[in-house]
């Protein structure tokens, strides 16, 4: 067998290219980041892409025309918005028309991807389940070889790639992978293509493309981590070498020895049998009337909610009086779930000022705990940074052990003494754990994170000391730039309060194989302290702040940043570097500190109301304890709902905002126009608010259109594959997407991007990178633009701005937000605060 | 005293007769329910236990009521008490409570929140009765209750092709293991002439006075119950279905398969150990089994990449050990091991999410790149080779699907001419004739009487193995294995003593169950343009009370005890002669295949994937 250089039909490098961008690209659980589901149909518009997506693959791609309709009666979807949708793209006299057949139409749902069709003929023409035979052993394979460190004997040869280990160890054993000679014998021809096996397999030319996505389909998890792998080996501590390509061939040797010992070699390639061949995967795919239903349906589904909020916002332009004194200024993350814990922060000190922006806080740098060897970026995950920031003293000993999770209990002799002797300790555990929760080594805690009394390299005296190729520290000068630019972006360049909070986020949960996704998505999936005191300890540096002063932003010397983390599970906050605080800064702060944890305990109150198992009704304290004991339960699947329900993003002064209540549903970037008059600091804003809020809104939305397919199904069944993944049982694939109990109240709507600045310089700020400009073109992110002088809205449509009216005049004012939290459970309507 | 007994079993069966009334949306109220009665029984349980010890630890016995006589044959419930069911009582009363209390959050809003506490409740009454149990029959009943539970908690996500598929399979080896325990029970009726009680096989001069004579059954008697306990522990070969059953959600896959329902082979030897222990090749073949066990699944275990894989085969590996344990008459360490185990493996599989941060967290600080172990240090072609068949968990699933369920198919494809009017056509005159060849039976010959029974019990097992095999018709399917009733009852009649009354009560719930399936299967064809048995169809999906009844008439058909089929199964034996053994293993075999069977079509018809696509379905790999 010859490697062919040319191919006119089946170019392997290209194929290969075009299925990895569409296989999911969920990186391993400990580096879990959100991101568009369907990011390998982002070039299209949305709802092209949804039909598009269907119909290739199988997806659910929207709500079912029931839901929505069921919506409709609930009043969640306006009958006003649905006429207005229907009119803008049909026209007004055919609102009639399409209101019956939205409302009443009879249409066939169902969903028949294309995906899998020539591949079924294994089981028409030649009745066998190669899925059945080849998949548990292959799944096995890959699986132990990318093994993190579950397996007690690991694969044995590791570090030569995927086929040559399966090589070596085909080579040297009186066992095999394989039942029959010929796949042997193919596996160690060096030589042996793709193209060549599918010759064997498929005979078809024009069929190998078709059916390389069919085989890889029918385990999307497991060729997603190792397309993932192949290009970002990184996310492994224990790196392997392994390609999509080299799966492949695998496979296809599976499949063929599979093959083989059920015929004895004696079979034909499918496309001989094929009688005519399936519909192509791309093929175009026809326009209904059902797809524009259901786009009808989606879109007055979302502006029923926009328009609520944009209604709202209007009703609140009388500028709010701050005064000129302010008792604190504190530093969020942008992240939907610290809406809430700001907006009660202000209720309690109604003279303080808060900020949103993304959870670490512009500062971009690899954090090496004291005791760990290795380091973990804390910064978003597109960027790499050059400096090293490591802990240097640790008062407590970090790791906590737990013999429960030793590898001694599975080996036969010490797991026969540890079954009669820990057996009898488990029991009590359990016992504890059910009636008694409490932090154990089994949970995952935010705090745990960095040592609170730690010291940390953050100043860089010397740009030669470098660790592994990174700077070790910040020089001044790269102090001064990244927080001038902090503060300029959230528009804070003067008037600052004594004490300026800035505050990181993580969390804490336990039995949760999904908990860096619960973490600050800014800092990776870590959480943002090292990040929250790194940054106040260069705006505190006085040469730093020297040369902030030359450049136009002058911190009154009695002003001090002071580093914070709240933890979203258990609404707790921790301070830290506070003995450096001046007698009247500590003295202050006490006062602030007090009101913070007020606040966090009417946030944890607000939460609770979608805890079946809290009563709301309790007192406050009461309801905090609970939802504290909630985050180191064994048995509670939601310590907390993380994004679920995030639908806005607002980019703007907090003045457009602060009189609403959002239910917790918008990411916050402070940002202020005055301040960036040429939208420079905007557009870095927008280039990061896309991809952010927009993967995590995109990646909610489609786990909740089918969890099954887009999601990981329920996570009550999740067994951990080497420490990289969930899969079902122990023969199942891996399960991308997010489990169902982190989506199943999440109402599926797009994100819309809330724009305080002027449309043109908005124009011109998405324009600059191609692929935010995406985003907003193929409508995967709705975006308004609040003209800051007349407070008009203008709605970006096709490349333009066009000037929108809310349908909605005046909605309803809220007068206790306690007991509305106490009385309802479902996702609320936009108020008006008092 | 002993009428505290009652308790243990009315509990758990009240309860679950309850949780079946309650509403299924109403979490609270089936979460309370099952925790209150789970909690009466472990609060129960302890009193009584602890009154038992300042008793000075008594067997108790207590002969319940009959459920049939005739001349020469009485089917009774018996009940019993010793140290052995102490413990095992506290250590399942103990972990169901915690694991039910553990579900009523974990499951919230799942959809199936009721379905899970009913099976629970269900299970938890098979155990009860089973580690209560008296004698072989009152075993059975228990025994029964257990393999249905656990087929349908392994199959909770129904609507997903792997958790069902696997379902079946662990129902498969169960059935295996029921074919020892049929046989055990059938031989030991001969033995003994009687139903045997347990308490009289803790008689020692009694078992010895029986065994003398007899050795040989003695041998098959206790091969039987080996097998029986095998199958149910997952020793070898049966090994690879544990892992597999770990397919619902994790709560209950820490309690049965990685604690309670996994040591009841150990429990049936701990419980038949006066009966075996004069015969010591019988003793070291145990140990044998255990010691095989746990030197191959130690290995495997050490391979696994998955978190509860790994704790499923390390779990076998302590098992097997138990069974040297058991073998070597060490009672005592034998039980302490049993609850140790099952409190370590609930544990470790409940926190086994948790594994993620806490080794990831581990390895941040501490990490090795790829740990040396003492497999490294084996010549290489031995290391690659061991670990290649740890990998591949040594062919045992392959190995049982060779040497059990691909013949068994293979034969009954052999009947593929057969379609649902040809069967008709072919066996209802057959039938007929083998009818009137009964009523003149005193005219035929001697040899006839030898040969007809056996003939007409091959023609059962046929029609089971074709029912197996179909993949056509599931009407056609579900006749052939009424069929197979008929066609023993005939068998059983050509020996004598079986009177009319017997086989209409033997064939009474036959009819009945088999009516109501075939109705069932007949309305659904009528509803539904395509039902086969090809492919997992789902209709489940659009047809849930359809299912139900299905689901009860499939329990019918199988000779489930809630009819008197069930009791009718074990009186054929009973009129099954000592030196038929050609016979009994086909009936036993049929029986067995037959539950497998209905299983099959159950699961097909019902469960796995929808085949309409208007919903979300899951990937058949996932």
């Amino acid at each position: 067998m010859k490697a062919k250089t040319h191919h006119p039909l089946f170019d392997e490098h290209e194929v290969l290219h075009e299925l990895k961008h569409f296989l999911p690209a969920q990186a391993p659980l400990k580096d879990f980041i959100h991101h568009n589901t369907l990011h390998a149909f982002q070039h299209q518009n949305f709802y092209q892409a949804l039909r598009n997506a269907s119909a290739f693959f199988g997806y659910k791609v929207t709500l079912t025309l029931d839901e929505y309709r069921e919506r409709y009666r609930q009043n969640r979807i306006s009958e006003e918005v649905l006429e207005r949708v229907i009119a803008e793209r049909k026209g007004k006299e055919e609102v009639g028309v399409w209101k019956r057949k939205a409302l009443t139409g009879n249409y066939d749902p169902t969903i028949s991807g294309r995906i899998g069709l020539l591949r079924d003929n294994w089981k028409k023409q030649y009745r066998i389940d190669l899925d059945l035979l080849v998949h548990p052993l292959f799944f096995r394979v890959v699986c132990s070889y990318l093994d993190q460190g579950i397996s007690i004997w690991g694969f044995p040869v590791a570090h030569k790639g995927f086929l040559s280990s399966i090589r070596e160890m085909e080579r040297n054993t009186f066992a095999s992978f394989f039942k029959a000679e010929r796949a042997k014998k193919l596996l160690f021809n060096e030589n042996c293509q793709i193209s060549d096996l599918l010759k064997l397999l498929i005979g078809d030319e024009s069929l190998y493309k078709q059916y390389l996505y069919d085989l890889q389909f029918a385990h999307q998890g497991w060729s997603g981590i190792v397309s993932v792998l192949e290009d970002q080996p990184q996310l492994l501590l224990d790196r392997k070498k392994i390609s999509l390509r080299e799966l492949i061939i695998f496979e296809l040797l599976l499949e063929i020895d599979a093959l083989d010992d059920k015929y004895q070699g004696n079979w034909a390639p499918l496309a001989s049998r094929l009688e005519t061949p399936p519909t192509p995967i791309f093929a175009k795919v026809p326009y209904t009337e059902f797809h524009e239903v259901i786009e009808i349906w989606q879109e007055a589904f979302e502006w029923s909610f926009y328009d609520q909020v944009l209604a709202g916002m209007k009703q609140g332009t009388s500028p709010t009086n701050v005064p000129a004194s302010k008792t604190f200024q504190a530093m969020f993350c942008m992240d939907d779930r610290e809406c809430s814990i700001r907006r009660y922060v202000e209720q309690h000190d109604p003279h303080c000022q808060t900020f949103g922006t993304p959870g670490f806080f512009g500062v971009e740098f690899y954090y090496k705990p004291k005791h760990a060897n290795s380091i973990t970026k804390q910064c978003p995950a597109p960027v790499t940074p050059t400096y090293l920031i490591k802990e240097l003293t640790n008062e407590k000993e970090k790791r906590e052990r737990d013999l429960h999770f030793t590898k001694y209990s599975h080996t036969l002799l010490r797991g026969w003494l540890i079954s009669q002797t820990l057996g009898f300790w488990s029991a009590l555990r359990l016992a504890l754990t059910i009636f008694k929760p409490s932090l154990s080594p089994a949970t995952s805690s935010s705090f745990k994170h960095m040592d609170e009394f730690s010291e940390l390299t953050i100043e860089n005296t010397n740009p030669d000391e470098k660790e592994n190729g990174l700077q070790i520290g910040f020089t001044i000068e790269e102090m001064a730039t990244r927080v001038e630019n902090l503060l300029r972006s959230i528009g804070l360049v003067e008037q600052f309060a004594p004490l300026v909070y800035a505050v990181g986020h993580g969390s804490t949960s336990v039995n949760n194989t999904h908990y860096a996704g619960y973490d600050c998505g800014a800092c990776s999936g870590r959480p943002g302290s090292v990040n929250a005191r790194v940054i106040s300890y260069m705006a505190n540096h006085p040469k730093v702040r020297l040369l902030l002063r030359e450049r136009g932003i002058d911190i009154p010397e009695t002003t001090q940043f002071l580093g914070a983390l709240h933890d979203t599970t258990r609404d707790e906050i921790a301070f830290y570097d506070t003995t450096s605080l001046s007698a009247t800064n500590a003295a202050l702060h006490q006062q602030n500190e007090a009101n913070f944890n007020k606040a966090l305990d009417f946030n944890a109150k607000e939460r609770s109301r979608r805890f079946e198992s809290i009563d709301s009704h309790l007192p406050v304290e009461k309801v905090h304890e609970k939802i504290r004991r909630r985050s180191v339960s064994l048995f509670e699947p939601r310590p907390e709902l993380n994004h679920a329900t995030n639908a806005l993003c607002i980019v703007g002064r907090r003045d457009i905002s602060k009189h609403l209540f959002l239910d917790r549903r918008s990411f916050m970037n402070s940002f202020d126009y005055r301040v960036d008059p040429e939208g420079n600091y905007l557009t870095t804003i927008l280039n990061a608010v896309a991809p952010v809020a927009g993967g995590i809104n995109l990646e909610y939305y489609f786990s909740r259109v089918d969890n099954q397919k887009l999601g990981a199904g329920t996570k009550l069944a999740h067994n951990v594959m080497g420490l990289f993944g969930v899969a079902n049982g122990i023969d199942g694939d891996l399960r991308p997407g997010l489990p169902s109990q982190m989506i199943e109240v999440h109402d599926p709507v797009r994100l819309m991007v809330i724009v305080e600045h002027f449309p043109s310089v908005v124009l011109r700020s998405i324009q600059k990178s191609a692929a935010t400009y995406e985003w907003f073109m193929n409508q995967w992110i709705h975006l308004i633009v609040v003209e800051p002088t007349t407070q008009a809205f203008y709605l970006f449509k096709n490349g333009e701005f066009v000037e929108y009216h809310p349908i909605k005049q005046a909605i309803e004012v809220v007068q206790n937000v306690p007991s509305l939290v106490e009385a309802h459970e479902e996702n609320l309507p936009i108020y008006l605060l008092q | 005293m002993t009428s505290i007994l009652h308790f243990f079993i009315l509990i758990p069966l009240l309860g679950f007769l309850v949780s079946l009334l309650l509403p299924p949306k109403n979490e609270v109220v089936i979460s309370r329910s099952a925790i209150f009665t789970v909690g009466l029984q472990l609060l129960t349980a302890v009193v009584f236990c602890a009154y038992w010890l300042f008793q000075h630890t008594p067997t108790i016995e207590v002969k319940d009521f009959s459920l049939f006589s005739s001349p020469g044959y009485e089917f009774f419930i018996t009940f019993y008490f010793d140290g052995i069911t102490a413990v095992y009582l506290l250590v399942g009363a103990f972990l169901s409570f915690l694991v039910t209390i553990y579900s009523r959050a974990y499951l919230h809003r799942e959809a199936g929140y009721k379905r899970f506490f009913n099976t629970i409740l269900f299970f938890y009454l098979g155990y009860n009765v089973v580690i209560f149990s008296g004698n072989f029959e009152t075993l059975f009943v228990g025994w029964e209750i257990l393999g249905i539970s656990s087929f349908l908690l392994i199959a909770f996500y129904r609507d997903r092709y792997l958790p069902v598929k696997n379902a079946i399979k662990v129902f498969s080896v169960y059935r295996i293991g029921d074919l020892g325990l049929i046989l055990a029970m059938w031989a030991s009726h001969h033995l003994w002439h009687e139903n045997i009680t347990f308490l009289k096989l803790s008689n020692h001069e009694l078992v010895h006075e029986h065994l003398q004579n007899h050795s040989w059954v003695g041998i098959f008697i206790s091969l039987m119950i080996l097998l029986a306990a095998a199958a149910k522990s997952a020793q070898l070969p049966f090994s690879a279905w544990l892992p597999r059953a770990m397919e619902g959600p994790t709560p209950s896959s820490a309690i049965f398969y990685g604690s309670l329902s996994v040591h009841f082979g150990a429990f049936l030897l701990l419980r038949t150990f006066p009966f075996w222990e004069e015969q010591t090749s019988v003793r070291i073949l145990i140990a044998l089994l255990g010691i095989i066990t746990s030197a191959i699944a130690t290995p495997i275990a050490r391979v696994q990449s998955s978190v509860k894989s790994q704790i499923a085969y390390a779990s076998i590996a302590q098992i097997g050990l138990i069974f040297v344990e058991i073998a070597a008459g060490l009672e005592v360490i034998a039980l302490i091991h049993f609850a140790g185990n099952a409190f370590l493996r609930t544990y470790q599989l409940l926190v086994s999410p948790s594994v993620v941060s806490y080794l990831i967290r581990e390895q941040f600080y501490n990490y090795v790149p790829r740990q040396h172990t003492f497999e490294d240090s084996l010549p290489k072609k031995l290391e690659y080779t061991v670990y290649l068949l740890s990998l591949k968990e040594w062919n045992l699933d392959s190995f049982m699907n060779h040497i059990v369920w691909k013949p068994l198919r293979r034969v009954g494809r052999k009947l593929d001419f057969l379609t649902h009017n040809r069967l008709l056509m072919l066996f209802v005159p057959t039938f007929l004739l083998a009818l009137i060849a009964y009523n003149f039976q005193d005219k035929l010959s001697a040899q006839s009487h030898v040969y007809f029974p056996i003939l007409f019990a091959s023609i059962g097992l046929l029609m089971v193995l074709k029912s197996y095999s179909e993949r056509k018709s599931p009407q056609m399917s579900w006749l052939l294995l009424i069929m197979n009733h008929f066609w023993v009852a005939l068998a059983i009649s050509f020996n004598e003593h079986f009177t009319l009354e017997e086989v209409l009560f033997y064939l009474s719930g036959v009819v009945i169950a088999g009516a109501v399936g075939y109705a069932c299967l007949r309305r659904l064809k009528l509803l539904e343009p395509k039902v086969d048995l090809n492919q997992f169809a789902g209709h489940v999906y659009e047809h849930p009370k359809l299912t139900l009844v299905f689901l009860l008439a499939a329990m019918g058909l199988m000779g489930f005890p809630i009819t008197p089929t069930f009791i009718g199964e074990d009186l054929v034996f009973s009129h099954i002669h000592e030196d038929q053994i050609v016979l009994a293993f086909l009936c036993s075999i049929g029986f067995v295949f037959e539950g497998i069977a209905i299983v099959r079509i159950y699961g097909r018809v019902f469960l796995g994937p929808h085949t309409k696509h208007y919903h979300e379905t899951a990937y058949r790999s996932s």
